[in-house]
């Protein structure tokens, strides 16, 4: 089947402080997990503006993964709160745009969680690989042609 | 000298960019002194050929107004392009889709299907659609194709300027027109209105507290806003914080919440997301179902966003189009 070929792209922003490190652990614990996330570390999940999730949907990610430190644990207090609160407003929004609530993730994930970050990435990849390539710029540019 | 002379240009539009140089009543002469106003199909019986008999240069300004979807409309835009040295998108829907732009949530198929079946006050038993070609009585008759999706005027054309607005006030077109006939034009691309954000010109800024705390939305249609109040500290989504000044705040001042028609100040890339961003982290929930609770409590987010920019945002338009065509 085409669909188990099918290796998402996945974008992960990770905060610097929690899930970073996590995924960190996960690397040097050699946990087994798929190949599919970039990851990127960003100072806070509070600092993922909605304006890079899309960027990074239009450009060719399959799905994105927003990881941070547990409500309580954030290293600025209430970074994480921020992501939380701006989850269920994005996800809203583009499921109008017509992009799968299951393509942008929200997970807590701590430093010393490796485990927990090998088994999301292993969980978004099959819910992506069910979900298919999302393929947004290709997919508008090309059904956007004119006369 | 000759006078310069200006043509007005209407595309996908409502006809309110044309209501701004009517309500200018007498002193709609001033400009005729100043300019001879060489198209304007709202007012002036013009042809297609008698525009194409122009020399390029010939005239100076073009003000465009409305979204692209027809190709009719993109022959003409191009046309003007052509035979004007300067290019205006006018208003709202030229500079950035617009209200009609907002059919980018839906799809061709569904507009015709709404429009010629559908709506309860059409009688259509013979389910006819318009064609683009057809032949009567031995005529071959043509229409413009309408285009799969809405466009902002500069993905059609090179545009020069933007005026924004719905429609733009007309004290922002009186000092476009001043910089042409000074010479004194920003640089290209510029759009011609101040850099700020509305919030920052808004009267109601004062009671805008520090730390804002949105329960739930509330909506216009069911609840009336404090006349005073910060809207968004009342809980009903503006677009001010988004949004650029030199509206003359015409929305606030009817005791409506800004809707964005002036589009993203230079610095947001997407106003709607940048809004997104800035509202649902003042939202007051501490868990993930009050998270849930306070975004489902705005309905029609997309419509909310990105009602006078959905052609021209970073997603452009809604995928449902391309399902419905596979």
């Amino acid at each position: 089947m085409a669909d188990q070929q099918f290796e998402p792209k996945i974008v992960g922003f990770l905060c610097r402080w929690c899930s970073y490190t996590g995924a960190d652990l996960a690397g040097t614990s050699r946990m087994q997990y798929p190949p599919t996330l970039t990851g990127i570390r960003v100072m806070c999940s509070g600092r993922v503006d909605p304006t890079f999730v899309v960027k990074a949907l239009k450009e060719g990610a399959d799905g994105v993964l927003i990881a941070g430190c547990h409500p309580g644990d954030c290293h600025y207090s209430e970074g994480n709160y921020k992501a939380m609160r701006r989850h269920p407003m994005l996800a809203n929004l583009l499921e109008q745009f017509g992009i799968e609530r299951g393509r942008v993730r929200l997970e807590w994930i701590s430093a010393s969680e490796g485990e927990l970050f090998a088994e999301v990435v292993t969980d978004f990849t099959e819910q992506l690989q069910e979900l298919g390539p999302l393929n947004w710029n290709q997919r508008i540019e090309a059904d956007c042609e004119t006369v | 000298m000759a006078k310069p002379k200006v043509a007005f240009y209407w595309c996908a539009s409502c006809g309110g960019c044309e209501e701004t140089i009517v309500d200018l009543a007498e002193d709609i002469l001033g400009v005729v002194e100043a300019v001879d106003i060489a198209l304007w199909p709202v007012a002036i019986d013009m042809k297609r050929k008698d525009v194409e008999a122009w020399e390029p240069g010939d005239v100076a300004v073009a003000f465009i107004n409305g979204a692209v979807r027809l190709s009719e409309q993109k022959e003409w835009v191009e046309l003007l392009r052509e035979k004007c040295s300067l290019v205006i998108a006018f208003g709202s829907c030229a500079h950035m889709g617009g209200i009609p732009g907002l059919a980018n949530a839906t799809n061709r198929e569904e507009i015709f299907a709404n429009k010629y079946h559908r709506s309860p006050t059409v009688a259509n038993p013979d389910g006819i659609v318009p064609q683009e070609q057809t032949n009567v009585d031995g005529y071959d008759l043509e229409l413009p194709t309408f285009w799969k999706d809405v466009k902002p005027l500069n993905e059609v054309i090179d545009v020069d300027y933007y005026l924004p607005g719905c429609p733009p006030p007309f004290d922002l077109v009186a000092t476009a027109v001043g910089a042409i006939l000074e010479g004194k034009l920003p640089p290209k691309g510029s759009v011609i209105a101040p850099e700020k954000a509305l919030c920052d010109t808004c009267e109601r800024n004062d009671t805008k507290p520090d730390e804002m705390t949105i329960t739930e939305f509330k909506r216009t249609a069911t609840s009336t806003p404090d006349p005073e109040k910060c809207f968004l500290a009342d809980g009903f989504l503006c677009m001010g914080p988004a949004t650029r000044s030199g509206c003359g705040e015409r929305c606030i001042n009817g005791n409506m919440p800004c809707r964005g028609c002036f589009g993203p100040t230079p610095d947001a890339i997407d106003p709607g997301l940048k809004l997104l961003a800035a509202i649902a982290s003042r939202g007051e929930a501490d868990s993930e179902e009050d998270a849930k609770a306070l975004a489902d409590s705005l309905v029609d987010p997309l419509g909310t966003y990105y009602r006078f920019g959905l052609p021209a945002s970073m997603l452009k338009r809604s995928a449902d189009t391309e399902r419905a065509q596979t």
